[in-house]
């Protein structure tokens, strides 16, 4: 539950603002003012649907906001950025917004002629083309007719991949690939799913825990945690080994991985409620902590100790 | 039979203790609920509403899919318990259609629905309490919900119900109660207070032309109350979520110098 008490604003500044559209004019210092004092704080100014920004003559639209009667106004609740002249308005929760060469986990929801349809949370399924995956038999080999009649046997309605942003369709629709053998079908693990802003771009989006486990972060909110894969059992590029990239079937996987597993996903949920965003070395303290503290793994997702997880690893 | 409540006393108080143009105690509730992009729930007195929003996401039927914008899906679900009589109120009750017909057209020139082609919104709209009012505290927490969601809208749209009485028909009555809404003629509005625009009237009885003037502006100026309370409320969910997510980010570069010393 939010209270109002906390917030530091009086509510005055609004009402004065909403009466008349004489503050707005440009030779007023409002803008300016805001602006230059955020990118010295480095800390950016919070707005929200229908405030207005600033003047459309001196800034540029960009998202999240929209031109009315020469003012530019905000159109999502969010952080106000600018870059140069032009201003944008990020949201804090959304739907996940793809570009080009990001590294996303996604589930197929549909098996179409010649494409699949995969869920990536994003605003439409994003699509994989039979042609931009690896078949078995040659990575440069031709797509024939027999290998569309048996889509299903690559991937499946509900499978699980990690694949890579190709390209945009006209209608905004993004295009992904498969084309390394670092992308495919996943199994051995489980899924969670946090907001898109709490994952960053970084170098590698792939990660080993040394507690044995492969993490890789999907840009997209999504998350696989799995059993880890030794290096040189990956399969690889000459022997590019079909059965085992396109198998449905989860290795052995003892015990210890299994808690493991479960541990670091709990971890990521807890981190998550929190909306603190995702690194590889705070995952690390936090699974160090959670062995420490000698907490049961199913306790971790209880509220105060997922309060103590969070106070233990941002309070250093 | 008429009314043995006196719906506005001589000392010029309702029934309830409030004056005419007094609004019931307000909430806005923007905690996540597991699963949904955004939502809200909102509370004007007695009356209660959860609204979840998902999306935009991919169109679940080919039929909605429109090529150019985002299509609306609304769906609202009435708590048989909502009510003092219990019954159910299935998807196809009249009552029920009207109040999805109505929050439909209220978003769909608020909502920048063109951002978003071959897409779909859905709202899921939970009533849990009726008291009066049922309309304006679902299109309240659906603008809540969708700025939760991070959907972009024009404006906060802020919806109020008013009536008048006869005794007293200069004072326009605001946020009705069901007592107030049984005896009283009653319009409900949505204002999207930057402009003053109006993305919804809607009257159910009749109401005498020479007050209708006099409710629709009390009506919006309730509306610039409202939105000032939204904008707190969504102001301070986002520096809340900022605020989370820079401590966490501090304390990663943090590490990270750290690990780099070693």
């Amino acid at each position: 539950m939010i209270t109002f008490t906390s917030f530091p604003v009086a509510p005055d500044p609004y009402l004065a603002r909403n009466d008349d559209a004489a503050d707005y004019l440009p030779d007023s210092d409002y803008m300016d003012v805001d602006l230059e004092e955020e990118s010295d704080a480095g800390s950016s100014k919070l707005t929200c649907p229908g405030e207005s920004i600033t003047s459309s003559h001196a800034f540029m639209r960009g998202h999240g906001t929209y031109v009315e009667n020469e003012e530019v106004i905000s159109s999502v609740a969010g952080l106000i950025e600018r870059v140069n002249k032009l201003v944008t308005v990020r949201a804090l929760r959304t739907r996940y917004n793809p570009e080009v060469g990001d590294l996303v986990v996604g589930r197929i929801t549909e098996v179409q002629p010649r494409r699949w349809k995969v869920d990536a949370n994003s605003r439409q399924d994003a699509v994989l083309m039979l042609s931009s995956v690896n078949l078995p038999g040659g990575v440069q080999r031709r797509k024939l007719e027999s290998d569309e009649l048996q889509m299903r046997n690559f991937f499946e309605e509900g499978d699980l991949l990690v694949a890579e942003v190709q390209a945009f369709f006209a209608d905004g629709a993004m295009s992904l690939h498969t084309r390394s053998l670092k992308y495919g079908k996943l199994r051995n693990g489980q899924l969670v799913t946090v907001p898109p802003i709490l994952v960053r771009r970084l170098k590698s989006h792939f990660y080993t825990l040394p507690c044995g486990v492969d993490l890789i972060l999907g840009l997209n909110g999504y998350i696989w945690v799995s059993k880890h894969v030794k290096e040189n059992e990956q399969e690889g590029e000459e022997g590019f080994d079909a059965e085992a990239v396109y198998s449905n079937k989860n290795d052995e996987i003892d015990e210890a991985t299994r808690t493991a597993i479960s541990r670091v996903t709990n971890i990521i949920r807890v981190l998550a409620t929190h909306s603190i965003p995702l690194t590889d070395t705070l995952l690390l303290e936090a699974y160090e902590w959670a062995i420490e503290a000698d907490v049961d793994l199913k306790d971790l997702l209880q509220e105060d100790i997922g309060d103590a997880l969070i106070a233990a690893v941002t309070n250093r | 039979m008429s009314s043995r409540i006196e719906i506005l006393n001589d000392g010029g108080f309702r029934s309830d203790g409030r004056l005419p143009s007094e609004l019931r105690s307000l909430a806005f509730d923007l905690s996540p609920q597991a699963g949904a992009d955004g939502s809200a729930m909102v509370s004007h007195g007695l009356t209660q509403v959860l609204v979840s929003v998902f999306g935009p996401r991919e169109a679940k039927s080919r039929a909605q899919t429109m090529h150019n914008r985002a299509a609306l899906n609304v769906e609202v679900s009435v708590a048989p318990f909502s009510t003092s009589d219990r019954r159910r109120r299935g998807r196809g009750d009249k009552r029920v259609q009207e109040i999805v017909a109505m929050i439909k057209s209220t978003f769909e020139p608020v909502v920048q629905t063109a951002l978003y082609p071959r897409s779909q919104i859905d709202i899921f709209v939970h009533v849990l309490q009726q008291d009066g009012g049922v309309l304006q505290a679902s299109i309240n927490a659906t603008t809540l919900a969708l700025t939760a969601a991070g959907v972009p809208l024009l404006d906060l749209v802020c919806a109020i119900t008013a009536g008048v009485h006869s005794t007293s028909p200069d004072s326009p009555l605001l946020d009705l109660t069901t007592l107030e809404e049984n005896d009283c003629p009653s319009v409900t509005v949505a204002v999207m207070p930057r402009s003053g625009k109006l993305t919804l009237v809607s009257l159910e009885t009749r109401v005498h032309v020479d007050v209708f003037k006099g409710i629709l502006e009390v009506v919006g100026e309730a509306g610039k109350v409202l939105s000032l309370e939204m904008k707190r409320a969504v102001l301070a969910r986002t520096k809340m979520l900022k605020d989370a997510m820079g401590a966490g980010l501090r304390t990663a570069e943090f590490a990270e110098d750290a690990g780099g010393d070693e």
